[in-house]
C-alpha cells in the first residue's frame, strides 16, 4: 500500500476515535493527536520525496498506486504526487492541526463539530492525492458537504443563510466540472478504451473544438471555489458566518482545490484551449483582485476583512497561472501556499479575539497591543504577510508572481498585471489601517482591558502558522525546489501551443 | 407433453402464488386471536422466498414465447423482492395498530399479488402477457391505498389511482392495438422485426410510452402522484415510489430496447423532453412542499427523471446503470420513508416543521435520514452518488451532454430541498420538539439493511460488474 494512502486513512481512523470517544476531553485529544499523526506523515512524504528525486526517480508521480475499481468503466483509484501535491499537502495538514487547535473550546455538539472538521480534511487530502477524475471529484464533494453543517450549526450571524449559499454555489460548481470530466473521459481515447486517469489523458491529443466546449465548464466549476468573479458570493457570507477552524481551512485550503483543480485538469489536460480563452480568465481574476481589495475597504467586521481580502488574494492565484509561464505559475503555486497559512492565521487570530472581546467590529476594538501582546503580535505578522512584506511568505509570492507576469510583453497582460500590482496598494491601506485601530488605537471599551492573553492552544495554533510563514519567506528556496521539476512538463505543454490570443489585443 | 419441470423458469411465480396461498390458508383457518402472528409468518415466508430467489436460475420460454425467463430477468425480480421484504418490515408496526385488526392479511395478499404481477411483466415475451402483469400489479394497489378506508384522504387517494390506473391502461392498451393493427402480432420479437416508421407505429408507440409514464409518473403525466403518496398508508407509498416505480422502469426499458429499437432516435427524443420535463417540474415541486410524503413524491417524481438518462441511448452503460441505480433507489428511498414512518408511528406528526431540533432527542434516526436525503442528493461516499454518476455517464457516452448539464442543474435544485429537511432536523432550533421514541424491531431491522445498503453497494464494484454482465441476456 502506498503511504499516500495513509493521508485518507488517518482521518477515517481518527473520526472513528472521535465517535468512540467518552468524554469531553477525549474528543479533542484524539482529534489533535490524529492531525499531529498526519501533520508528521507529511513532513515524511515531503522527505522522501526529495530523496527519491536525489535518487534519480524521474517519473512525474511519486508514490504512485493504482488500484482498479469498476473495470468496465475504468475508474481507478489511483493516488500519486508531484512536487505541488506534497507542497499542498503540507500545508493542508498544518492548517488542520491548527485548526483542531483553534476549536480546542468547542463546546456544543463537539464530537459531531470534530467529526465534520476532519471529514472535511479528509476531502481535501484526498483531492490532493487523487490522480484519477472520479475519485477526485468524489473528495472534492466530501469535502465541501460538512461545510454545511459546519456553517449551519457552529456559526453565528446569517448562519443558515450562508451555509445554504455556499453549498449551492459549490455544488453547483461541482456539477459544472462534472459535464467536463465527461467530457474529458469519453475523449480520453480513441480506441472506446476510457480513462480517467489524469496522466493517461495528458498523453491524448483532444482536438481542440473538444477543447474549447469543455474547458470553461471544467475551468469555471473549479473557478467557483476558487473565488473567481462573479462566482466569488459565497466566499464573504461563507467565511463570516463560519466558525474559527471551519474559515481557516476553507479560506485557507479548501479554496485552494479551486486553483489546483483549474490548474491541474483544466490547463494541464486542454492546454490549447487554455490558450485560447485564457483572456477571458484573465480578466476576470484581474477584476477578483480589484475587486476584492476595494471590498474590504468598506468592511468594518473582521471576518469580512479577511473574506474579501482572501477573494483578493485568490484571485491572484488563477491571474497567475493564466498568465502561463514558469515563473508566474510558480508564484501561483506559492501563492497558494502563502495565502493558505496567512489568512489560515488571520482567522485563527480572528477566532481567538472573538472570544474575548465578543466584537468582530474594528470599530469598537483598541489598543489591544497591550492587554493581548502575543495574539496582537502574531496579527501584525498576519497583516504584514498579507500585503507582502519581505521576509514573510507573502512577499515571495507576489513578487514571483508579478515577475512572471510582467515577462509579457503585450498590451493586454501588462494593462492586466499594472491594475493587480494596485491591489498591493490597497492592501497595504486596509491592513495598516485595521492593526492601527484595533491595536493601537485608544481602549474604547474598559472590559477589554481585563483580557487574557493566548492560552497554550492558541500559543501553538498561532505559533506553528507564524513558524510556518516566516519559515517561506525567509528561506523561499526549498520551497521553489519541491514544485520545480513538476511544473516544468505541464508548463511545456501549455507554452507548446503557444499565446495564440495576444494578436487581438 | 408437459411436465412439472417444463415450469421451473417460472419458479419465482410460483414460489410466490405458493406464499400467497399459504397465508390466505393462515386467514382462513387460523383463530381470531392469533391472527397477528400472520404479520411475522407472512414476513418470514417472504424472506425465505427472497433468499430461494438467488438460487441458481432455469432458463427458459413457455406458453409459446410468451413468458420467458433468464438470469437478467431473476436479477431484476430478486431487486425487487429485495425492496418489498423492507418494505414488509417497515410496515409491520402500522399493520399492528388495533385498527387494522381486522385486514391483516389482505395486506399481504394484495401487495404479494402485485408483485406477481410485475414478475409477469418483467418476464413476459408478448404485450398480452404484459398487459396482464400490468393489471395485475395496479388493481390491488388501488385497494391498498384505500387501506385506511376510515379516512377520507386515503379513500380518495384510492379512487384517484384506479381512475387514473384505468385511463392509464386504457390509453396504454388502445396504443397496443394499433401496434397490433399495423404488426399484425403481438410478440415482442415479432413486433420488433416488423415495426417500421409509419405514423400509425408511431402513434401506437406514443400512446404506449404515455401509459408507462402514468405508472412512473413522468411529467406530464404526474398529477396523480402527490395525492396518492399523501393519502395512501406510508408503507404503500413507499411500495408505489420504489417498487412500482422501479418494476415500471425495468419493463419500459426492456420494451423500449427489444421491441422498439428499430425507432431508437425517435423515442430517444421522447425520453429527452421527458426526463428534462420531469426533472425540472418534479424539482420545482418539491422546493415547496412542507408534508414528507408529499414532499417525497416530488422528490421520487424529479428521481424519475433522472433514471431516465440511463435509458436515454440504448447502451450497456445505461442498462447496467439503470438497474444499480433502482437498486441503490430501493435503499435510499426505503430508508426515507422508513424514518419517516416510524415518527409517524410514534407521533403522528409528518409535517417538515415538526422535524424542528430532532436531532437532539432521536439522532440515530436523523443521521440516517440525512444519510438517505444525501445519497438521494448523489453526495459521496454513500451509494447514491455512484448511482447518479454511472447514469450520467451513460447519457455522456451518447454525447447528451445539453441533458447532463440540465441534469446536474437539476441535482443542485434538488440539494436545496433535501438540505431544508437536513436542516430542519440539525439546525432549527425547537423548544419541544418530537420527543425520543423507540422504533419497533422489525423496522429496526428494516433501517439497518438500508443503511448497509446505502453504505455499501456504491463502494462494491463487482455488483455492478456482475448488473454489467447479465445486459447482454436483454
Amino acid at each position: 500500500m502506498s503511504i499516500l494512502s495513509l493521508f485518507v486513512l488517518i482521518p477515517l481512523l481518527t473520526i472513528t476515535g472521535i465517535m468512540l470517544s467518552r468524554s469531553h476531553n477525549m474528543v479533542r485529544w484524539v482529534a489533535l493527536t490524529g492531525m499531529f499523526a498526519q501533520l508528521i506523515t507529511s513532513i515524511i512524504v515531503l522527505f522522501s520525496y526529495f530523496a527519491f528525486r536525489e535518487a534519480g526517480f524521474t517519473t512525474p508521480m511519486l508514490f504512485y498506486q493504482d488500484i482498479e475499481w469498476f473495470k468496465t468503466l475504468n475508474i481507478h483509484y489511483t493516488v500519486g504526487v508531484d512536487g505541488i501535491s506534497v507542497a499542498l499537502v503540507l500545508l493542508t495538514s498544518v492548517v488542520i492541526f491548527a485548526g483542531v487547535l483553534a476549536s480546542w473550546e468547542v463546546e456544543y455538539l463537539q464530537k459531531e463539530f470534530f467529526t465534520s472538521l476532519i471529514l472535511l480534511a479528509t476531502g481535501v487530502f484526498g483531492f490532493f492525492i487523487s490522480l484519477d477524475l472520479f475519485t477526485m471529484f468524489l473528495f472534492y464533494e466530501i469535502a465541501v458537504i460538512p461545510m454545511y453543517f459546519l456553517i449551519g450549526i457552529w456559526g453565528t450571524g446569517p448562519k443558515e443563510y450562508s451555509a445554504m449559499k455556499l453549498t449551492l454555489m459549490l455544488m453547483g460548481g461541482s456539477a459544472l466540472m462534472m459535464v467536463g470530466i465527461f467530457g474529458l473521459y469519453f475523449n480520453s481515447a480513441t480506441d472506446g478504451n476510457f480513462t480517467f486517469n489524469i496522466l493517461e489523458i495528458a498523453k491524448v491529443y483532444i482536438p481542440k473544438d473538444v477543447q474549447l466546449y469543455f474547458f470553461p465548464f471544467i475551468f469555471v466549476g473549479f473557478g467557483v471555489l476558487g473565488a473567481i468573479y462573479p462566482f466569488h458570493t459565497w466566499s464573504p457570507d461563507g467565511h463570516a458566518s463560519a466558525p474559527t477552524a471551519v474559515s481557516m481551512l476553507h479560506a485557507g485550503v479548501l479554496m485552494k482545490l479551486g486553483g489546483y483543480g483549474c490548474f491541474r485538469v483544466a490547463m494541464y489536460l486542454l492546454p490549447e484551449a487554455a490558450n485560447t480563452l485564457g483572456w477571458i480568465f484573465i480578466i476576470l481574476s484581474t477584476i477578483s483582485v480589484v475587486y476584492g481589495a476595494f471590498g474590504v475597504i468598506w468592511q468594518k467586521d473582521l471576518k469580512y476583512i479577511n473574506a474579501y481580502a482572501s477573494v483578493s488574494h485568490v484571485g491572484l492565484i488563477t491571474f497567475a497561472l493564466m498568465m502561463m509561464n514558469k515563473i508566474s505559475i510558480d508564484g501561483a503555486i506559492i501563492q497558494m501556499i502563502s495565502h493558505g497559512l496567512t489568512t489560515a492565521l488571520f482567522f485563527a487570530l480572528i477566532g481567538m479575539i472573538y472570544g474575548r472581546t465578543h466584537t468582530r467590529m474594528i470599530d469598537e476594538m483598541g489598543g489591544l497591543m497591550k492587554v493581548i501582546p502575543f495574539l496582537s503580535v502574531c496579527f501584525i505578522i498576519a497583516g504584514l504577510s498579507t500585503l507582502g512584506l519581505p521576509g514573510f511568505s507573502g512577499f515571495i509570492a507576489e513578487t514571483t508572481v508579478f515577475i512572471g507576469a510582467f515577462q509579457h510583453h503585450d498590451l493586454f497582460h501588462q494593462i492586466a498585471s499594472i491594475f493587480v500590482v494596485s491591489s498591493i496598494v490597497i492592501s497595504a491601506v486596509y491592513v495598516l489601517r485595521m492593526v492601527g485601530i484595533i491595536l493601537f488605537g485608544p481602549i474604547k471599551n474598559e472590559h477589554h482591558l481585563s483580557l487574557k492573553d493566548a492560552k497554550w492552544f492558541e500559543r501553538l495554533s498561532a505559533g506553528t502558522l507564524v513558524v510556518a510563514i516566516t519559515g517561506i519567506g525567509v528561506a523561499p528556496l526549498w520551497l521553489f525546489d519541491t514544485i520545480k521539476e513538476s511544473l516544468i512538463p505541464i508548463v511545456e505543454r501549455l507554452n507548446g501551443f503557444g499565446n495564440l490570443y495576444t494578436h487581438i489585443f | 407433453m408437459m411436465n412439472l419441470q417444463d415450469f421451473l423458469p417460472m419458479r419465482h411465480e410460483i414460489l410466490l402464488l405458493f406464499v400467497v396461498v399459504l397465508i390466505l390458508l393462515g386467514e382462513i383457518f387460523m383463530p381470531e386471536k392469533s391472527k397477528h402472528y400472520l404479520i411475522n409468518i407472512s414476513i418470514i415466508l417472504f424472506f425465505l422466498h427472497t433468499i430461494v430467489g438467488f438460487l441458481p436460475v432455469q432458463e427458459g420460454k413457455l406458453f409459446g414465447g410468451m413468458f420467458q425467463n433468464d438470469l437478467f430477468r431473476s436479477t431484476l425480480k430478486n431487486i425487487l423482492n429485495i425492496g418489498v421484504f423492507i418494505v414488509f418490515l417497515q410496515s409491520s408496526a402500522y399493520i399492528r395498530k388495533e385498527e387494522n385488526k381486522g385486514k391483516i392479511s389482505e395486506y399481504f395478499l394484495l401487495l404479494l399479488s402485485t408483485l406477481i404481477g410485475m414478475y409477469f411483466m418483467i418476464s413476459s415475451g408478448d404485450f398480452l402477457m404484459f398487459y396482464l402483469g400490468l393489471e395485475l400489479a395496479t388493481i390491488p394497489l388501488t385497494a391498498l391505498s384505500a387501506y385506511d378506508k376510515y379516512k377520507n384522504i386515503s379513500a380518495e387517494a384510492g379512487i384517484k389511482l384506479l381512475l387514473i390506473s384505468a385511463l392509464s391502461t386504457g390509453v396504454l392498451l388502445y396504443g397496443v392495438s394499433m401496434i397490433y393493427g399495423t404488426t399484425g402480432s403481438v410478440y415482442f420479437t415479432d413486433v420488433a422485426t416488423n415495426f417500421g416508421k409509419d405514423s400509425l407505429q408511431i402513434l401506437g408507440f406514443i400512446f404506449f410510452a404515455a401509459g408507462m409514464g402514468f405508472k412512473i409518473s413522468l411529467v406530464p403525466f404526474h398529477l396523480w402522484t402527490a395525492d396518492v403518496y399523501e393519502g395512501s398508508p406510508i408503507g404503500i407509498t413507499s411500495y408505489l415510489s420504489v417498487i412500482s416505480k422501479g418494476a415500471a422502469v425495468f419493463i419500459f426499458m426492456i420494451v423500449l430496447y427489444k421491441v422498439f429499437a428499430s425507432i431508437t432516435e425517435i423515442w430517444n427524443v421522447l425520453i429527452y423532453i421527458l426526463a428534462v420535463s420531469t426533472m425540472t417540474i418534479g424539482n420545482l415541486f418539491a422546493i415547496r412542499q412542507n408534508n414528507m410524503k408529499r414532499f417525497l413524491a416530488f422528490s421520487s417524481i424529479a428521481q424519475a427523471g433522472f433514471i431516465l438518462l440511463g435509458i436515454i441511448g440504448s447502451n450497456t452503460i445505461g442498462i447496467t446503470s439503470t438497474m444499480y441505480f433502482i437498486l441503490i433507489y430501493i435503499f435510499t428511498n426505503l430508508a426515507a420513508f422508513g424514518v419517516v414512518s416510524a415518527i409517524y408511528n410514534a407521533s403522528g406528526k409528518e409535517d417538515m416543521r415538526d422535524y424542528n431540533g430532532l436531532y437532539k432527542t432521536n439522532p440515530k434516526l436523523c443521521l440516517l435520514m440525512m444519510l438517505a436525503l444525501f445519497s438521494l442528493a448523489g453526495i459521496p461516499p454513500v451509494a447514491g452518488f455512484f448511482a447518479k454518476f454511472f447514469l450520467f455517464t451513460s447519457a455522456a457516452s451518447q454525447g447528451y451532454y445539453i441533458l447532463i448539464l440540465i441534469a446536474v442543474i437539476n441535482a443542485t435544485i434538488s440539494l436545496y430541498y433535501y438540505l431544508r429537511v437536513v436542516k430542519a432536523m440539525f439546525i432549527d432550533p425547537n423548544d419541544n420538539p418530537i420527543p425520543f421514541f423507540k422504533t419497533d424491531i422489525t423496522a429496526k431491522i428494516g433501517l439497518v439493511i438500508c443503511t448497509i445498503g446505502i453504505f455499501v453497494v456504491g463502494f462494491i464494484s463487482s455488483i455492478y460488474e456482475v448488473f454489467s454482465k447479465l445486459t447482454t441476456l436483454l
